[in-house]
């Protein structure tokens, strides 16, 4: 583990007001999920878990048919599509046509995708205006800050916070009243609206029968940003294709449920191509950038490409008492919780933050919820044995992985294993009188005192169970 | 099925619970089973395999296959170690199909010790008596990999004397996970307080589960944070008349 993953936990366990928001605002959303999932509110949820993993699973494993009759559909409606390897190609694409165009502002709405890219940053570099216009993304880049939650990027600000940054970066009064906080936003990014020449937005689906981008939200946000400028620019992972429009029944009723428990977002928006004749609304140019940025690596991997399937509802980070502990920023990278420890290593590399795979006590809670039935637990314990196997090839590391070979040594060696116990046992005797709260300093290392620095330890007991089991 | 039984202790009975052992081997007694203790008998494997080394794990899981190959039941005292030979040994030896074969055939024999008596023994009144009020701690690989909710409950209900009352969250893991309650100190033991704070909001002076290792870092939480609750595993409750 990295000494700044380490600190950065360590913060986020100290600060209580952190502990306090973290904890409430994911304790509504796993609660508002339970209800909306519960078998009297919705019989089939199990079975729709089961058809949205099959789809997800057929889809993937037949992603390079999918993405070109994507592309043939999109190109039938005159829009046109992107392929972008990673994070500089799509930069250098947006770019480029705002160059062409004489593009200066830009509206975004919310996509983890150009998170995963640092769009924002390297539009800016170059002298282009990028503004988030969902409202909770708006105030973490008002406060220069990452999401700290897939669904929910401001989660860990409170409405105090959220008046402070205002009065700092818009030099407005100080309100504290959420609707008027939101009426502040509002006036500001209305404007930036209007203004716009582009408008940039993620994909929740991308729909490969018709070429059509799919949208949720609750804002109106999106609508306005992919309809009032002239140019569109949807940015989406090659995962997040479907192959019909009939396989939404499955993904809408449990993406809204499985992310903020509502039974569907109040906008749904299907996109495919810029304004033809005859219609009001859209825009005369419309772009889709398929990004890969690591995700055909996982491609081949029969057990750890599954985690492809995300939909991104953010349900795992909510259920996860490890998440609700450490938060969205201790996180190496723009993903958190279980999805963010299970696809950082697989895109990134294992070595980003090779202690990530292992801050997880592998309770399952994560599976239990997720919609599309990944199995978070198992990729996470082939991700550790991935770290192990790279420690071994750089000859780091080797101290522990000496400690498992004799750990197997003495396992498959019983009389040996009832000696060690002995021996173990005769440096802690029991003090009789319940838990030892020290231990002689010689023993005080390592895992011990990582255990002693938190809590008790039991006492040893006289004989061992073997023993007693003779004796009896 | 003939009434023999095969205890599988598991390692931190063996070396630091042992009683949970008796009492799970006099419980059995009771219903009429006859005990046998395969003395070759170590640990499964799991704190290898969950720590990425899984050629050190295989290598214990062998030894394992090795040591129960005859047993026609086996009954362990954990969900998580019974769960590792049902969910994970198969995974272990995907490369070698006659291993396989014997891990699937394995896989039926074994039972975690609460499942055993409702389903296997068919009972859930084993004639216990504890004049206690109890909380009880659903441990995450018995309940998520094993789906065992019903059958401790269901015991703990007949125990004369006892008062169940349960926890909010009786589901939260309370933050043991093998090395990571050693590797992520810090968060482990938070979690761990998390986790006594339910358990002390029920007023309950004992909690139950069916893994000594969560009552080893709950009795370790609750005893550093000077709580008399005590921990007891399912075994020790229904062995006391």
């Amino acid at each position: 583990m990295s000494v700044e993953f380490d600190r950065k936990i360590h913060n986020t366990l100290a600060d209580a007001n952190l502990q306090l928001a973290i904890y409430t605002a994911t304790a509504r959303l796993k609660d508002k999920r339970a209800e909306t999932v519960a078998p009297d509110a919705l019989p089939d949820y199990q079975e729709l878990r089961t058809q949205a993993n099959a789809v997800k699973k057929h889809t993937i494993e037949n992603l390079d048919y999918y993405l070109e009759e994507f592309e043939r559909n999109v190109e039938a409606h005159g829009g046109k599509v992107v392929y972008a390897k990673d994070g500089t190609e799509v930069a250098d694409f947006v770019l480029g046509l705002a160059k062409d165009r004489g593009a200066r502002l830009i509206v975004k709405s919310k996509s983890m995708t150009t998170e995963e890219v640092d769009l924002n940053e390297r539009l800016e570099h170059h002298g282009l205006e990028s503004v988030e216009t969902d409202l909770g993304e708006y105030i973490i880049q008002l406060a220069h800050e990452r999401p700290y939650h897939i669904v929910a990027p401001a989660l860990h600000l409170t409405r105090y916070d959220v008046a402070d940054l205002f009065t700092k970066r818009l030099n407005v009064p100080r309100e504290t009243v959420i609707e008027k906080q939101t009426a502040i936003a509002r006036k500001v990014l209305r404007q930036k609206f209007l203004a716009a020449d582009i408008g940039i937005s993620g994909a929740n689906f991308l729909v490969a029968g018709s070429g059509a981008v799919v949208l949720v939200e609750n804002e109106g946000n999106i609508r306005l940003t992919t309809s009032a400028p002239k140019i569109h620019i949807a940015i989406a992972g090659i995962e997040k294709m479907i192959p019909r429009a009939q396989d939404l029944a499955v993904f809408l009723k449990l993406l809204g449920r499985s992310g903020t428990g509502q039974l569907l977002t109040v906008y749904t928006s299907f996109l495919s191509g810029p304004r033809r004749g005859g219609e009001i609304d859209g825009p005369d140019e419309f772009y889709v950038v398929l990004l890969d940025n690591g995700r055909t690596r996982l491609l081949p991997d029969r057990g750890k490409r599954q985690s492809l399937y995300c939909i991104r509802c953010g349900a795992c980070l909510n259920a996860c008492p490890v998440y609700r502990k450490i938060g969205g920023h201790s996180f190496p990278w723009v993903y958190s919780g279980p999805i963010g420890a299970i696809i950082t290593p697989q895109f990134m590399g294992v070595s980003h933050e090779p202690g990530l795979p292992f801050a997880s006590s592998l309770c399952g809670a994560c599976a239990e919820v997720c919609p599309v039935k990944i199995d978070i637990p198992k990729v996470l314990l082939e991700l550790r044995s991935d770290v192990k196997k790279a420690e071994v090839r750089e000859k780091r590391n080797r101290l522990e992985k000496l400690a498992f070979r004799a750990f197997a040594w003495l396992m498959t060696h019983p009389r040996l294993y009832e000696m060690a116990g002995k021996l173990a046992a005769s440096a802690a005797p029991p003090d009789g009188s319940g838990w030892i709260k020290s231990v002689p300093a010689p023993m005080n290392i390592g895992p011990l005192r990582a255990w002693l620095s938190q809590r008790d330890l039991p006492p040893a007991p006289a004989r061992s169970f073997r023993e007693m089991w003779r004796r009896r | 099925m003939g009434n023999r039984v095969s205890l599988f202790v598991t390692c931190i009975v063996d070396q630091l619970f042992p009683k949970v052992g008796m009492d799970m081997a006099e419980v059995l007694e009771r219903l009429g089973y006859e005990i046998d203790f395969p003395e070759r008998q170590t640990c499964c494997g799991q704190p290898a395999f969950n720590s990425g080394y899984r050629d050190e794990a295989r290598t214990v899981a062998r030894h394992f296959l090795d040591t129960f190959e005859a047993c026609e039941c086996i009954v362990a005292p954990s969900g998580s170690c019974t769960s590792m030979v049902t969910h994970h040994f198969a995974e272990l030896f995907q490369k070698e199909p006659e291993t396989l074969a014997r891990v699937h055939s394995l896989e039926k024999r074994i039972w975690e010790f609460s499942t055993f008596l409702t389903e296997v023994a068919g009972v859930e009144d084993v004639g216990a008596r504890l004049e206690d009020v109890v909380t009880f701690h659903d441990s995450c690989h018995g309940l998520r990999e094993l789906g065992i909710k019903d059958a401790p409950r269901r015991l703990l209900a007949r125990v004369r004397g006892l008062e169940l009352r349960e926890m909010q969250p009786a589901e939260e893991c309370c933050g043991f996970g093998g090395t990571f309650a050693v590797k992520f100190a810090e968060l482990s033991g938070a979690m761990a307080r998390t986790k006594i704070d339910a358990i002390l909001n029920t007023g309950a002076t004992t909690v139950v589960a069916l893994d000594l290792s969560c009552l080893m870092q709950i009795q370790g939480a609750l005893s550093r944070a000077g709580s008399q609750v005590r921990t007891m595993h399912l075994a020790e409750v229904l062995a006391s008349r």
